[in-house]
């Protein structure tokens, strides 16, 4: 391309990058020169073993502490320099329990709301609107502590969705629950990624929440092992399933890392 | 499709940050109606003070004539404004302990992600703490009142105000300083012990700093360096319509220096939160 272009192309952004993020914790690397990117209205799964810097990489992503060497970029926005443009554009489901057990439904989502700047009036309507969504319209008026497991990550899915974010995160999101929740959380996420066009970055180290057709970035010790559609790196492997070829690919890894 | 070009973010201007100052101290007020036993047990505190240990020394201790007192007065109306400053300091220590709660809990995360500025949402949380524990202090006065002990005018309780939240803003940001450092919950008790009674039994709340001198003269230089000396002439001379001048200099200082400390530790890059591993 010659430097005398008027006009440059616009290439397309991706909805999260990671670029040559590293990471330690004194001596031990957490994360060594991890570099990814999920594009809009995609479904990206951050697969890994506990221990493989998932939770690292979140703390990254949604700026809790900035990591040593790297950039984050959400949509174009750098966490670090721009973090609250990132951040408005970042929804973010912790793996911890976040919601306030004191508080009815409908106060923590308000709480949450409050923290992006949203007004009173304008709140009421998003809730009403995320909390239909996610099939818990009637429990809005409920003390938070007397939800089932699944219906709290719900709601901790409709109140990261309160302030209209293009960016979804979420750290191991169906830990702890039964098939029948885990599935409707699945069914929840994919159909934002359908039919908002929202770009997921869904943490797991389940492979049976993984469909052929999704990016997957495989996480193991802190480095990225493999990074591309599920059913390309199962065919890599020459595995029969992403699950052989997780194993395949982390033995490997850590043979690798022994030697 | 607009996914090719850079997304742009809700603007986050001042409206937006009095939205979410609002929001974190309708959430702290909530919280606090919701835990009963620790309003009564911060007015059950200098309660005890006052009705038990003060009723106790009047007779052992006489205070003369100081300012900004132009009269004697009794040992209980001298400890009060020490009493009110003991329960800011509790307040701060406590909202010091329930943001390391938080952290494990995850609630300080979702605090976090908010795109207001970090300092920003640091200092609505403490400003959060220090209404609460003004309302403390006012549930306190109300019942010293029927035992007598009040202002010599009525605007006294108008002019501690000021006074009451500057020292809750020193108090409650010097345990938010602290709540960087503490790594678990389990180290309270060394706060308790370290930091609260050291700093209320070193200083002028029980005892005016000429006794302390008359006992022990490197004491009372140490209660002189003590910030929570300051606090409790803050209020004193507040209380009765006065400014101490020196006192509100250092409580303001102060102020300043820990909520720096403060912010520059939970600060993404260089902070405590990193080392911890989140």
């Amino acid at each position: 391309m010659s430097a005398t272009d008027i006009e440059p192309p616009k290439r397309i952004v991706s909805a999260l990058s990671v670029e040559n993020v590293s990471h330690r914790y004194g001596a031990r690397v957490a994360l060594d020169d991890v570099s990814f990117a999920v594009a809009p209205a995609s479904f990206a799964v951050l697969l890994g073993l506990n221990g493989a810097g998932k939770s690292t990489l979140f703390s990254a992503i949604t700026h809790l502490y900035a990591s040593r060497s790297g950039t984050v970029r959400v949509f174009g926005h750098d966490v670090a320099r721009e973090s609250g443009a990132a951040l408005s554009l970042l929804g973010v489901v912790f793996q911890q329990r976040t919601l306030d057990p004191d508080l009815s439904v409908e106060q923590n989502l308000a709480y949450h709301c409050a923290l992006h700047g949203i007004g009173p009036r304008e709140a009421r309507a998003l809730q009403t609107a995320e909390l239909a969504r996610v099939g818990l319209a009637d429990r809005a008026r409920d003390k938070a502590r007397y939800l089932s497991g699944g219906q709290m990550r719900r709601v901790e899915i409709a109140r990261a969705l309160l302030h209209r974010p293009r960016m979804l995160l979420l750290d191991e999101p169906t830990a702890g629950l039964d098939i029948k929740a885990r599935a409707d959380i699945l069914e929840v996420v994919r159909g934002l990624v359908a039919d908002e066009g929202i770009g997921v970055l869904w943490t797991t180290h389940l492979v049976d929440e993984i469909r052929g057709d999704d990016h997957v970035v495989l996480l193991h010790k802190g480095r990225v092992l493999a990074d591309g559609p599920s059913r390309d790196i199962v065919a890599a492997g020459g595995a029969d399933s992403i699950g052989e070829a997780f194993t395949y690919l982390t033995g490997a890894g850590r043979e690798e890392g022994e030697s | 499709m607009s996914d090719a070009v850079l997304q742009t973010p809700r603007p986050f201007g001042w409206v937006q940050r009095l939205i979410c100052l609002y929001g974190i101290v309708w959430r702290e007020s909530l919280r606090f109606l919701h835990q009963r036993e620790r309003f009564v047990s911060a007015l059950v505190r200098p309660l005890v003070w006052l009705f038990i240990f003060a009723a106790g020394f009047r007779q052992t201790l006489g205070v003369s004539i100081i300012p900004p007192y132009d009269t004697y007065v009794l040992y209980e109306v001298y400890i009060t404004p020490g009493l009110m400053a003991m329960i800011q300091l509790f307040n701060g220590m406590q909202s010091s302990l329930s943001m390391v709660y938080d952290r494990e809990m995850g609630s300080m995360r979702m605090l976090l992600v908010s795109p207001a500025p970090r300092w920003f949402l640091l200092t609505s949380k403490l400003i959060a703490g220090v209404a609460v524990s003004i309302l403390q202090v006012y549930a306190y006065l109300v019942i010293a009142y029927f035992w007598d002990i009040e202002p010599p005018t009525w605007w006294g309780y108008l002019t501690v105000l000021p006074a009451l939240a500057l020292s809750g803003l020193m108090l409650g940001s010097l345990g938010m300083l602290l709540s960087s450092l503490i790594k678990q919950l389990e180290n309270f008790a060394g706060v308790m012990n370290f930091v609260i009674f050291p700093m209320f039994f070193a200083s002028s709340a029980l005892y005016p700093l000429w006794r302390v001198e008359q006992g022990s003269p490197w004491l009372a230089r140490v209660c002189e360096l003590n910030p929570f000396t300051h606090a409790v002439e803050l209020i004193r001379f507040a209380f009765y319509g006065q400014v101490n001048w020196l006192a509100l200099g250092v409580v303001a200082g102060c102020t300043v220096a820990f909520l720096g400390a403060a912010v520059i530790a939970y600060d993404p890059a260089r902070g405590m939160l990193m080392r911890r591993g989140g």
